[in-house]
C-alpha cells in the first residue's frame, strides 16, 4: 500500500542551552505536493528543517521517510537518502567555481581523478534543464546574490531528492527568477516530489503551496488545506492575535524637516547609488527593500561606516560632514546594527559594560578615569525605564533574551543622546510580545522629537509603525509612499523597480 | 588588437591602483632583484640560477605540507620540528658502516627507501595528531601545533640522545644516501628533480582530486562542505596527514643536503614556510592558494636571500627586509580579501 505521507515528522523536541525552540512539533508532508512551513521569525522553522537534515541533533520526536523511520546522523546521510535542502543563510564556497560548488561532497570521479569534463556536461545540462544562463566556470564571488541562490537552487534540485527543503529561497530573486523557481518546482510535483516550503511572502504561499503548516514560538500550531485559508488567517495561526492588536498606536506626529540627505552613494558593493530624502523631527521613517538592495548600507553610510563617493547632509538646513563613526555620534546620530550578534553586543560583558560603552567619554571625572557609580545609576534607570527583564546589571548580556538584548542596546545609544536614530532590522530575531515593547519604544521616541529611520525586512511591521516607507531597489530609491496610503503590494513592486536594469539604462 | 591595449592600459585611476596593490609584493621583489643584479651583474648566470633552484627544493616542498593547512584557515609552527625529527630518523639510519661513531653501531646497511618510509610514518604520525586536535576539538592550529612543536622537540631530542656515541650530530652519511640528494642527473640537480615531482604530484592532489577540492571547501566555508555531505573532520585529518608526508620527504633530503642532523635541525623553517606561502598569495583567510603561488613564494625569498647575501649586505640587515617584506605581503593580503566597506 502506498503510503499517505512521503515524510512524517512527529513530536519533534528541541532545546538550545535551556531554551525550548521546539515543542512536540509536527509535519506531514504528501508526495507531489508543496508543503509550506509558516511562522515568525524564531519560531522554529529552520531549527526543525535543520534536524531532519541531520544539522542539530532533535531531543525527542520521530521522522519517517515513506512509512521508515530514520534519523539522519550528518547532511551526507540526509543526502543519500533523499532529502535535499537550499539553506537561508547561502552555504556557498565563494572562492571555488559554480561546478566546484554544485558537486561538492560527490565529485564524479573517474580513475582517482575527479572528472571535470562530466561536471562541466552535468551543469551545462542541469542549467539547461533549469533555464539558467551562467557559465559554469565562473567564480561564485563574481555572482549576484539571486544568481547565487538560483545556483543552490539547482544544486538542491540536482541531487534528484524525494523530498526538498527551500528555506526562504526567494528572499533575493527577481520576479522573473522565482517564476523560473515556481516552474521547476511544479515540475517537480509532477515526479512525486514533496516540497518543504519555508517564506515570508504570503503572496508565494498563496501561489503554490498544498497544504501550509504554522509555527508560532516553537509550538505545532496546525495544518490546513491552502483552500480553507486566507491571509488573515495564516497571520492570525502564526501571531496568536489579530494584526491591529501586534501594533501599538502611532501617536507621534511628525514636524518640519530635520535632515535632507542629498545625492548619497557608496564605493563598495552592495552599493548605495545617488540616495535623496528628507527626514522630519519625530518621524518614523522606514526603509523597505529585498536583501542587497542597499538598505543597512545606506545606514551604515549616513553613519560614517562606510566609504561614500558622493552626499551630503544637512541638519536644520546646516551642513554637517559624517566622515567616520566617532563624528556622527558627535553629531547626534545613533546606529542600531543589523546583526546584534556579531556587531551589537559584547555577549560575556555585563549590562553596564553594554549599556555604557557607547557614552564611556560622559563618565570620565576629573582626572580622567571613568567613576563607577555614576555608569551603575544610568544603567539602573535603563533598566526600569525600557523594562528590560534581568535579575541586575551586573548580568552578561548574552543570558538575557534577544528581545532584552535588543533594549540594552538602544539603551546605550539613548545614554549618548542622540537625535537622529537609525535603527537597522530593530526586531529580527525577538519574540512577538517583545516586539511590541520595541514598537512602543520607537513610537515613544519620535513622540519625544527624535526622528527615527528604521529599516526592516517585515512588511507588517513597516506597515504597522512607521509614517512613510522609502523603498529601495538595487541601490536606488525608487519611491516613498505615505504609509496611511499605500498598500503591500506596492511596495514589493516598488522594491522590484531596478532588479534587472538600472536608472540610468530606463531614462 | 586595440581590445587587447585597452584591456592593458585603459583603466581608471582606482583600477591602476587595484592592479598596484594586487602585485605590489612581486613589484618590491623586482625592485629587489633590480639593486642586486645593478650592484652584482655577475649574480645572472646559470650557476647562481642552479644554485637558487637547490636552496628552493626542499623549502618548497615542506611550504607545500603547510600551504594545504594554511588553506584551511590555519597555519602550523611545529614544521620546522617535525624536519628535526625526519632528519635525524633518516640520519641515523644511514650512516657510513665505517664511520666511528655510528648511532646504532652494529645496525646492517639499509635501502635507501627504508628510513624515507621511517621518516614519513613518524611524521604522519605525529601530524595526523595535530589534525585530530584541531577538526576534533576545535583547537586554533596556531596553539595546537605550537603544543606539538615544543612535545615533539622533547621527542626528538630524547631520541636524539639515545644513540650509542650520546648526543652529538649525527653525520658520516652513506656515500649512495649523499649521493641520491646531493648528486645530479643529466646536469639537473636531484633536489630540483625531487621538488618537481613533488609539485606536479601535489597540483594533481590539489586540482584533480576529490581530497583537494574538498580541501578548498573545507577552507573557504567549512559550513558549506558540512551541509554538501563533505566529511570535514577526515578531510581536515588527511590535510595534516599529507602535510606530514611532505615534512617527512623534506626531513629526509635536508639531513643529506646539510650533511648532518642534530635535534635542532629545522628550527625555525615553519617561520619561512609561512611566510613564502603568504608571500605566494596563500592566503590565511582560507579556500585560496594556488601550487604556483607557493612556488613563486619560495623561489622569490631564496632570490632575495641569496641576492642579498651575493651583494655583501649583512645578515641582520636582511632580517630587516625579509620581516618587512612578510608584513606587506600580509597586510596587501588581507586587503584583498577584506570586506570593503
Amino acid at each position: 500500500m502506498q503510503e499517505e505521507y512521503l515524510l512524517k515528522i512527529k513530536d519533534v523536541n528541541k532545546s538550545f542551552s535551556g531554551v525550548q525552540v521546539l515543542k512536540n512539533v509536527c509535519l506531514n508532508v504528501r508526495p507531489g505536493t508543496v508543503h509550506s512551513l509558516m511562522g515568525e521569525n524564531g519560531a522554529g522553522k529552520s531549527t526543525l528543517m535543520k534536524c531532519l537534515f541531520g544539522i542539530y541533533r532533535q531531543d525527542s520526536g520521530q521522522f519517517f521517510l515513506g512509512g521508515e523511520e530514520f534519523n539522519f546522523q550528518d547532511p551526507k546521510h540526509a543526502l543519500e537518502n533523499g532529502v535535499s535542502m537550499v539553506h537561508q543563510e547561502l552555504n556557498q564556497v565563494v572562492q571555488r567555481t559554480i561546478i566546484d560548488n554544485i558537486w561538492l561532497g560527490r565529485y564524479p570521479v573517474k580513475k582517482v581523478f575527479v572528472d571535470e569534463k562530466k561536471m562541466y556536461k552535468d551543469t551545462k545540462a542541469l542549467f539547461d534543464r533549469l533555464d539558467i544562463h551562467l557559465d559554469p566556470r565562473t567564480r561564485l564571488d563574481k555572482l549576484s546574490v539571486s544568481q547565487r541562490q538560483m545556483v543552490e537552487i539547482a544544486k538542491a534540485v540536482s541531487y534528484d531528492a524525494k523530498i526538498i527543503v527551500l528555506d526562504e529561497p526567494t528572499s533575493s530573486l527577481t520576479d522573473h527568477e522565482v517564476k523560473m523557481l515556481f516552474d521547476i518546482i511544479a515540475r517537480l510535483k509532477k515526479e512525486g516530489v514533496g516540497i518543504v516550503y519555508i517564506s515570508h511572502k504570503m503572496e508565494e504561499i498563496f501561489e503554490i503551496s498544498d497544504e501550509v503548516t504554522v509555527l508560532r514560538d516553537g509550538t505545532y500550531i496546525g495544518t490546513e488545506n491552502i483552500k480553507d485559508l486566507t491571509m488573515e488567517k495564516i497571520v492570525n495561526m502564526m501571531v496568536g492575535r489579530d494584526l491591529e492588536d501586534r501594533f501599538p498606536e502611532k501617536t507621534n506626529v511628525p514636524g518640519d524637516v530635520h535632515m535632507e540627505v542629498k545625492n548619497l552613494s557608496t564605493k563598495y558593493k552592495p552599493l548605495v547609488k545617488d540616495v535623496s530624502f528628507e527626514l522630519r523631527k519625530g518621524e518614523i521613517l522606514g526603509v523597505a527593500g529585498l536583501v542587497g538592495a542597499g538598505r543597512t548600507e545606506m545606514v551604515e553610510a549616513l553613519f560614517g561606516a562606510r566609504t561614500k563617493t558622493s552626499g551630503e547632509i544637512f541638519i536644520d538646513g546646516k551642513k554637517i560632514d559624517n566622515g567616520d563613526p566617532h563624528k556622527a555620534i558627535n553629531n547626534r546620530f545613533a546606529l542600531l546594527t543589523e546583526e546584534r550578534r556579531e556587531t551589537g553586543i559584547y555577549p560575556v560583558a555585563d549590562i553596564t559594560f553594554n549599556s555604557t560603552i557607547a557614552n564611556v567619554q560622559a563618565y570620565k571625572n576629573k582626572a580622567g578615569f571613568l567613576t563607577d557609580h555614576k555608569m551603575k545609576e544610568d544603567t539602573d534607570q535603563q533598566i526600569k525605564n525600557m523594562r528590560i527583564k534581568t535579575p541586575g546589571r551586573k548580568e552578561q548580556i548574552r543570558a538575557l533574551s534577544g528581545g532584552n538584548q535588543q533594549k540594552v542596546i538602544i539603551g546605550r545609544w539613548l545614554l549618548t543622546n542622540p537625535d537622529i536614530l537609525l535603527l537597522d532590522e530593530p526586531t529580527r530575531g525577538i519574540d512577538v510580545g517583545a516586539k511590541f515593547e520595541i514598537y512602543q519604544l520607537i513610537i515613544d521616541l519620535a513622540n519625544s522629537g527624535k526622528s527615527v529611520i528604521m529599516v526592516s525586512s517585515e512588511m507588517p511591521e513597516l506597515l504597522g509603525v512607521t509614517n512613510r516607507i522609502m523603498v529601495m531597489s538595487n541601490g536606488y530609491v525608487s519611491g516613498i509612499v505615505n504609509t496611511e496610503e499605500t498598500t503591500q503590494t506596492e511596495i514589493f513592486n516598488l522594491a522590484a523597480k531596478y532588479l534587472n536594469n538600472t536608472k540610468e539604462a530606463e531614462v | 588588437m586595440s581590445t587587447l591595449t585597452d584591456k592593458l592600459f585603459k583603466r581608471t585611476k582606482d583600477e591602476w591602483k587595484e592592479l598596484l596593490i594586487n602585485n605590489a609584493i612581486i613589484i618590491v621583489i623586482f625592485a629587489i632583484i633590480a639593486v642586486v643584479v645593478i650592484r652584482e651583474p655577475s649574480f645572472v648566470s646559470v650557476a647562481v640560477f642552479r644554485n637558487i633552484l637547490t636552496q628552493s627544493s626542499v623549502r618548497l616542498i615542506l611550504a607545500f605540507g603547510v600551504a594545504g593547512i594554511i588553506i584551511l584557515q590555519g597555519t602550523d609552527l611545529s614544521l620546522g620540528r617535525f624536519v628535526g625529527f625526519a632528519s635525524v630518523l633518516s640520519a641515523s639510519l644511514l650512516q657510513r658502516p665505517d664511520y666511528p661513531s655510528r648511532f646504532y653501531p652494529e645496525m646492517a646497511q639499509l635501502p635507501l627507501f627504508v628510513p624515507l618510509l621511517v621518516a614519513i610514518a613518524g611524521c604522519v604520525l605525529f601530524s595526523a595528531i595535530n589534525g585530530w586536535v584541531v577538526a576534533k576539538f576545535k583547537i586554533h592550529p596556531f596553539l595546537a601545533t605550537m603544543g606539538m612543536m615544543i612535545t615533539l622537540y622533547g621527542i626528538l631530542s630524547i631520541y636524539f640522545a639515545s644513540g650509542a656515541p650520546g648526543p652529538q650530530p649525527i653525520g658520516g652519511h652513506d656515500e649512495r644516501y649523499v649521493q641520491l640528494v646531493n648528486g645530479q642527473t643529466l646536469g639537473v640537480p636531484n633536489l630540483v628533480i625531487f621538488a618537481t615531482i613533488v609539485s606536479v604530484i601535489i597540483w594533481v592532489i590539489w586540482n584533480k582530486t576529490t581530497f583537494g577540492k574538498n580541501m578548498y571547501a573545507v577552507g573557504g566555508n567549512p559550513e558549506a562542505a558540512n551541509v554538501s555531505g563533505v566529511n570535514v573532520m577526515k578531510t581536515t585529518i588527511l590535510v595534516y596527514v599529507l602535510a606530514g608526508v611532505l615534512y617527512g620527504i623534506g626531513g629526509y633530503l635536508e639531513a643529506a643536503r646539510i650533511g648532518s642532523a642534530n635535534n635542532g635541525t629545522g628550527f625555525g623553517y615553519e617561520l619561512d614556510a609561512i611566510a613564502a606561502c603568504v608571500v605566494g598569495g596563500i592566503s590565511f583567510s582560507g579556500g585560496v592558494g594556488k601550487v604556483s603561488g607557493a612556488i613563486t613564494g619560495v623561489l622569490m625569498f631564496t632570490i632575495i636571500s641569496y641576492g642579498m647575501t651575493f651583494i655583501g649586505l649583512d645578515q641582520y640587515y636582511q632580517y630587516i627586509i625579509k620581516g618587512i617584506l612578510i608584513v606587506v605581503a600580509v597586510s596587501l593580503d588581507t586587503k584583498k580579501y577584506l570586506k570593503k566597506v
